[in-house]
């Protein structure tokens, strides 16, 4: 099973190879892992994509927590949340494909973001799936470079 | 407020923590500390070998409780010492390690000695830290120290650019010690603690399995207590060997790979299992699914990683063993629901079967007349230090046969390798533990083999006069591989049979220490007896049967009840 989890840890050289460490260290995956400072710039937070059963992922969020620099672990899978992903594309866009490509970005309401001769970079952002499924479309027509984010999460506000 | 330097000013923390003796190897990024230190009431024991450093504070942390100190230079210097590091983190041991590191310019550059061992003892500390600012020295100490003593104790770096102490800082003030990340939860939740008494209420065939944990929190009075008052049987991992008493009726010894014939067989037959500071190590349960199957799983452990990791637990205790067990004893002291008597009775047919077992197949050895048994040599070793020696040991076969024979009664006189199962741990440990209590007998059970990864300690047990004794279980063998490769791998000694080996009675001498060899089961008491009445360091060469092997033994990977018996 997928799972996202939310890592809020402190600031400082050498806490990321600790959460990186853990998981090689211990056999976890890791499928993606994004990671930047929070309002509070002592503070960041960083969201990672593992597979597990339940134990697998029960023993990761525990391990997580005990690493002496983290501050708070959350298996937002555990509520409901919203999840991003940006990508950026570069892919082919000779005479015959160009308008192509333009149409498969305004679907996937994406921007292009560097123009030649030969090929557009494009920006796309959405749910993982969202990012695969234009990947999947744009691949016939060339791609020539992927960079994408990893996924970031957030739970949503409770409504009431 | 007075300016002193960064050196004096760690100095002044380990006094403020309480630190008397603390094990060291020198070196140019280190030597500022070395130096301080000279000004300070601190015993600064200089080892041989910075592995040994690090198990002699090992040592120490283990038989005393306190956090053990070591001092280490940079680049070589730290790098001998991860051995001896994880070996203290695998067994949750308190300490603090300080490293000398190259000035920070220079870091980064691949410096002369430069190593970077925080990122190199990542994996093997319970935290560390690369102090680059002076004035954050005193606080990362004071972190460190309590970081390494509390909630599951484990060593902790802290690595020393040698320009950081070299700098003038104000020593600030002491103030309580409190980390927004990090708040280890000792206290028992009521509501599980009653579920549990309640279960053990119900239960029949009930079983303490006691690890580590008892002993790092002080709990063997509390365990005690509740094994007296309800009448359960008790076994203990090779960590928990202390943790109760080993003469008391309720003991079945150790369990697990080398356990006894009646610890297994009750762990497999038990209806309720309460794991109390154990952490079912695969050298513990043997097959999984075999392992207690019929039982309810109660387990106390302060670390919640260690719960439902490799076993699937019913009622977790998140709690310091101390803690849970005074909690279990309040609710059976004061429950009207707990009759004692009645209870005990109720476990006599199970304690009866158990001592079925322990007769059909008890903890022992074949006769074979003037060829020397390691167990007997362990078995007088217990006579005649009343069992109340300090016991370290190397690894191996020498290792199981003293956890097997010598008969602990109390916490802390026992200090083994248990989760890495370090060879050369014993005597730097029993040097260690010497230097903590010179009045008490401090025996290093040691193997032929393990003996020489860190046989140059004898020369700090001479320096610092340190009369410790090691006794060599010599079968000539690296043992405890050679057994598993007659059992398993059809009699083929691949790199087991040592073929050079030094005349250990002339080595001794060599350092100044005493030698003796025995060569026959009438020789052993005497030996032992000239051993413990020297005022020096001795080792005992017992040359022993040397096909010997260690039974019962459950195969890896099987179930605890397919031991293999005498
Ligand atoms: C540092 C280290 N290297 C290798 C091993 C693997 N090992 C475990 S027991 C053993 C044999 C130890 O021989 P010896 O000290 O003579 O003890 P014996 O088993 O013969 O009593 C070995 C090589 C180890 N535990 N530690
Ligand atoms: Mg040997």
């Amino acid at each position: 099973m997928k799972h996202t989890i939310s890592v809020l840890l402190q600031n400082k050289p050498g806490v990321l190879s600790r959460v990186t460490g853990l998981f090689s260290g211990r056999g976890f995956n890791i499928e993606s892992l994004s990671v930047a400072e929070t309002l509070d710039s002592s503070i960041s937070c960083l969201t990672l994509v593992t597979r597990g059963d339940e134990a697998i992922i029960e023993q990761i969020t525990k391990q997580l927590h005990k690493l002496i620099d983290v501050i708070k672990v959350t298996d937002i899978g555990d509520s409901e949340y919203v999840e991003r992903e940006m990508v950026l594309i570069r892919v082919k866009a000779e005479a015959q494909t160009r308008a192509e490509v333009l149409r498969v970005v305004d679907i996937f309401r994406g921007k292009v973001v560097d123009v030649s001769p030969k090929s557009y970079a494009v920006e796309v952002t959405g749910s993982t799936s969202k990012v695969q499924a234009i990947i999947d479309i744009l691949k016939p027509l060339g791609i020539q470079e992927i960079v994408r984010t990893g996924t970031i999460a957030m739970a949503r506000a409770s409504k009431k | 407020m007075d300016k002193i330097n960064g050196s004096q000013a760690i100095i002044r923390c380990l006094q403020e923590e309480g630190v008397k003796i603390i094990f060291g190897f020198p070196g140019g990024a280190i030597i500022d500390l070395f130096d301080a230190l000279m000004d300070s009431d601190i015993t600064n024991v200089l080892v041989r070998h910075e592995q040994g450093a690090v198990h002699a504070a090992d040592g120490l942390a283990r038989v005393t409780g306190e956090v053990g100190v070591a001092l280490l230079t940079s680049g070589p210097g730290a790098t001998n010492g991860v051995t001896a590091i994880a070996t203290a983190y695998c067994d949750s041991i308190p300490m603090v390690i300080l490293t000398g590191q190259v000035p920070t310019p220079l870091i980064g550059n691949d410096a002369f000695q430069e190593v970077d061992i925080v990122g190199i003892t990542r994996p093997c500390t319970k935290h560390n830290y690369l102090v680059k600012d002076a004035k954050d020295l005193v606080p990362t100490l004071r972190e460190a120290f309590h970081i390494a003593r509390t909630g599951r104790p484990g060593p902790v770096l802290v690595d020393l650019p040698k320009d950081v102490v070299a700098k003038m800082i104000d020593f600030p003030e002491k103030k309580p010690i409190r980390m927004q990340t990090y708040q280890p939860n000792y206290e028992p939740h009521q509501g599980q603690i009653e579920k549990a008494c309640k279960k053990i209420l119900k239960a029949k065939n009930p079983v303490l399995y006691v690890g580590g944990g008892v002993i790092l929190s002080n709990a063997h009075e509390e365990l005690t207590e509740l094994a007296r008052k309800l009448n359960i049987p008790v076994t203990m991992t090779l960590m928990g060997l202390g943790g109760f008493p080993g003469t008391d009726p309720l003991s079945m010894g150790m369990l697990g790979m080398h356990g006894s014939y009646a610890a297994n067989m009750a762990v497999a037959n038990c209806d309720l299992l309460i794991a109390v500071g154990a952490r079912f190590d695969d050298r513990v349960t043997g097959r999984l699914d075999a392992f207690a199957p019929h039982a309810t799983i109660i387990h106390i452990d302060i670390d919640p990683t260690s719960i439902s990791k490799n076993v699937k637990v019913d009622i977790p205790i998140v709690a310091d063993c101390k803690h849970a067990l005074t909690a279990m004893n309040t609710w059976f002291n004061t429950s009207s629901d707990f009759n004692r008597e009645q209870v005990a009775a109720s476990h006599e047919p199970w304690r009866a079967t158990i001592d079925g077992w322990a007769t059909k197949h008890p903890m022992t050895y074949i006769d074979e007349g003037e060829i020397i048994k390691p167990q007997f040599v362990i078995q007088k070793l217990d006579e005649l230090t009343h069992g109340d020696a300090i016991i370290t040991t190397e690894v191996g076969q020498n290792q199981m046969w003293a956890a097997q024979f010598y008969k602990f009664n109390k916490p802390r006189q026992w200090a083994t390798s248990g989760g890495l199962g370090t060879m050369g741990y014993g005597l730097p440990a029993a040097i260690g533990a010497k230097m903590a209590f010179p009045d008490k007998t401090v025996v290093d059970v040691a193997g032929d083999g393990s003996i020489q990864m860190n046989i140059q300690e004898l020369a700090t047990a001479k320096q610092y006069k340190c009369p410790v004794k090691v006794v060599i279980l010599n079968n000539n063998y690296l043992g405890m591989v050679r057994q598993w490769q007659e059992l398993f791998y059809n009699k083929r000694y691949a790199g087991t049979v040592m073929d050079v080996t030094p005349d250990f009675v002339m080595l001794a001498q060599a350092y100044g220490a005493v030698g003796l060899r025995a060569t026959k089961t009438s020789e052993v008491e005497a030996v032992l007896k000239e051993a413990l009445a020297t005022d020096n360091t001795v080792i005992m060469d017992f040359v022993i049967a040397r096909e010997e092997c260690v039974f019962p033994m459950v195969p890896a990977g099987k179930a605890t009840t397919e031991m293999l018996l005498v």
